[in-house]
């Protein structure tokens, strides 16, 4: 070996070496500016990283394309939903008049809201598109209550980072960033094209996140939990979307 | 066919015989976006197959009439495809690794873009010379494919007009436009930009174009390949790996 490309390759070592000490730092960096998805680690952590990050950067406040009344759909498509038990049930046959939305964890102290509380906070309009994973999509006006009056009504903690929801179904829960969480449109919905909420549509309470795929918007929300960390929930990666192969953030 | 040849001698890296046939940078680039490019493909079809049908306008679904559909089986049973059953999903993985190659791809072209600009790659190499900006250039270099003639002296070391248009499409034309088209998909970009989507007419534009201009790409793959293997596959892969060509083709 010449002398030559022993130094070569001393220079390539040490540079791979600093590559990785810079890669390191730059991810404690992005991971404390809250710019790494819990679903970060394994095959496909880079690509959903740089996504997130990038999305996170240009994003954090830009509000989703709103339509004229004149777009909405006539022919919404719901998604066909598997049978929600006895218990949702009872309470459909009661108009909803018991459903409760419980909130617990980084919060003052654990609150409940019926659907006529939420009623009684401010309530938003707006006419966004659905737009699913697989390629399709519908306009609908949604009318709700936004989630960040919910969450000031009970009073988040200044460590929270995450709202983790959970629909009624027993099978799908998902969670939001505060940037997402605390976002003008993301709403606790209730209506829709003038009517109650259908229930094929997620009623009687549906999250809808317009910045994300469809798929973030889970249905018969009845449960909520802010907390600081999503390590304890489920697999640890932020939602049930990634146990079934799906990245956790959907803004894409 | 001397004018062919014209245009490319001044550029030092290609008529140099000492020097590689494409520079190590182009090499690498070449083959990362290979299989980047490999990697969107398949995923692609595979998020293609969980609806494949396509809308003009904003919206579409399964209960609105479509622009057209493509006659394969879904993986999703609410799609009606005249096929009596369902495939597999394989929409998560697909997602997550069509993602990932873009990212690859784009940063993989930012590199070469900037590399091309730099090191005037793009003027030397594949802009076509001034006297081959005719329609007359254009006219001379398919008759001669047409009477299946020979080809260029130098052809191994340089590119004809048509060459040089077709990369000079994919580069600056194509892979814009599948880039842009794919972020109009984006509802989280399309809320920071969003003409991304509107001068498209719409999510579902947005969608069926991503599909034509990825058709494009693969048929510029197809012609790219068979050109390879029909004018000495050994060689141009010899060049495109190792930067030399042997020596009786050079």
């Amino acid at each position: 070996m010449s002398r030559l490309s022993r130094r070569k390759l001393f220079t390539a070592g040490l540079s791979t070496a600093a590559g990785l000490g810079g890669l390191a730092a730059a991810a404690r960096i992005a991971d404390r500016y809250g710019l790494v998805p819990p679903d970060s680690g394994g095959l496909y952590g880079p690509g959903a990283t740089l996504t997130y990050a990038a999305q996170r950067l240009l994003t954090t406040s830009s509000l989703a394309r709103e339509f004229p009344r004149s777009l909405i759909s006539k022919e919404p498509f719901p998604n066909p939903v598997a049978p929600l038990g006895k218990e949702f049930a009872r309470l459909q046959a009661g108009g909803f008049a018991d459903w409760l939305l419980v909130l617990d964890g980084m919060i003052a102290r654990p609150i409940s809201f019926s659907l006529s509380d939420l009623k009684h906070l401010p309530v938003r309009r707006q006419i966004t598109e659905v737009a699913c994973e697989e390629g399709w999509s519908y306009i609908a006006e949604w009318v709700g209550t936004p989630l960040v009056e919910v969450l000031n009504a009970a009073g988040v903690l200044p460590q929270a980072r995450y709202v983790v929801y959970y629909s009624f179904d027993g099978e799908w829960w998902d969670s939001l960033d505060m940037a997402d969480a605390l976002h003008p449109q993301t709403l606790l919905t209730w209506a829709m094209n003038d009517g109650a909420l259908p229930v094929s549509f997620g009623g009687p309470l549906r999250m809808r996140v317009p910045r994300q795929l469809g798929y973030k918007s889970v249905k018969f929300i009845h449960r909520m939990t802010v907390t600081d960390s999503l390590k304890g929930f489920g697999k640890g990666l932020g939602s049930a979307s990634p146990e079934a192969g799906y990245s956790w953030y959907a803004g894409i | 066919m001397s004018c062919y040849a014209s245009g490319m001698l001044d550029a030092a890296s290609l008529g140099n015989p000492g020097s590689p046939r494409h520079s190590a940078f182009v090499r690498v680039t070449h083959w990362i976006t290979v299989l980047s490019f490999a990697a969107l493909l398949v995923s692609g079809v595979e998020i293609l197959i969980s609806h494949p049908r396509f809308y003009w306008g904003e919206t579409g679904n399964a209960l609105t009439p479509p622009l057209f559909r493509i006659p394969i089986p879904a993986s999703r049973g609410t799609v009606p495809t005249g096929y009596g059953y369902v495939l597999p999903d394989q929409n998560g993985w697909s997602r997550y690794l069509h993602f990932q190659s873009a990212w690859a791809v784009v940063l993989t072209g930012l590199g070469y873009l900037l590399y091309g600009l730099w090191t005037r790659h793009f003027r030397k190499n594949l802009l076509p010379a001034a006297e081959d900006r005719s329609l007359r250039a254009y006219v001379d270099i398919i008759a001669m494919h047409l009477r299946r003639g020979p080809a260029a002296e130098d052809d191994g070391r340089s590119y004809n007009v048509l060459q040089r248009t077709a990369y000079l499409s994919v580069i600056f034309v194509l892979f814009p436009l599948v880039i842009w088209t794919g972020l109009a998909m984006s509802p989280a970009f399309n809320s920071a930009v969003p003409a991304t989507v509107n001068l498209l007419g719409g999510r579902q534009s947005a969608r069926t174009l991503h599909f034509f201009v990825s058709v494009l790409l693969l048929t510029f793959l197809l012609v790219h390949v068979a050109m390879v293997a029909l004018t000495g596959f050994r060689s141009r892969m010899g060049a495109m790996i190792t930067g030399s060509v042997p020596k009786e083709q050079a």
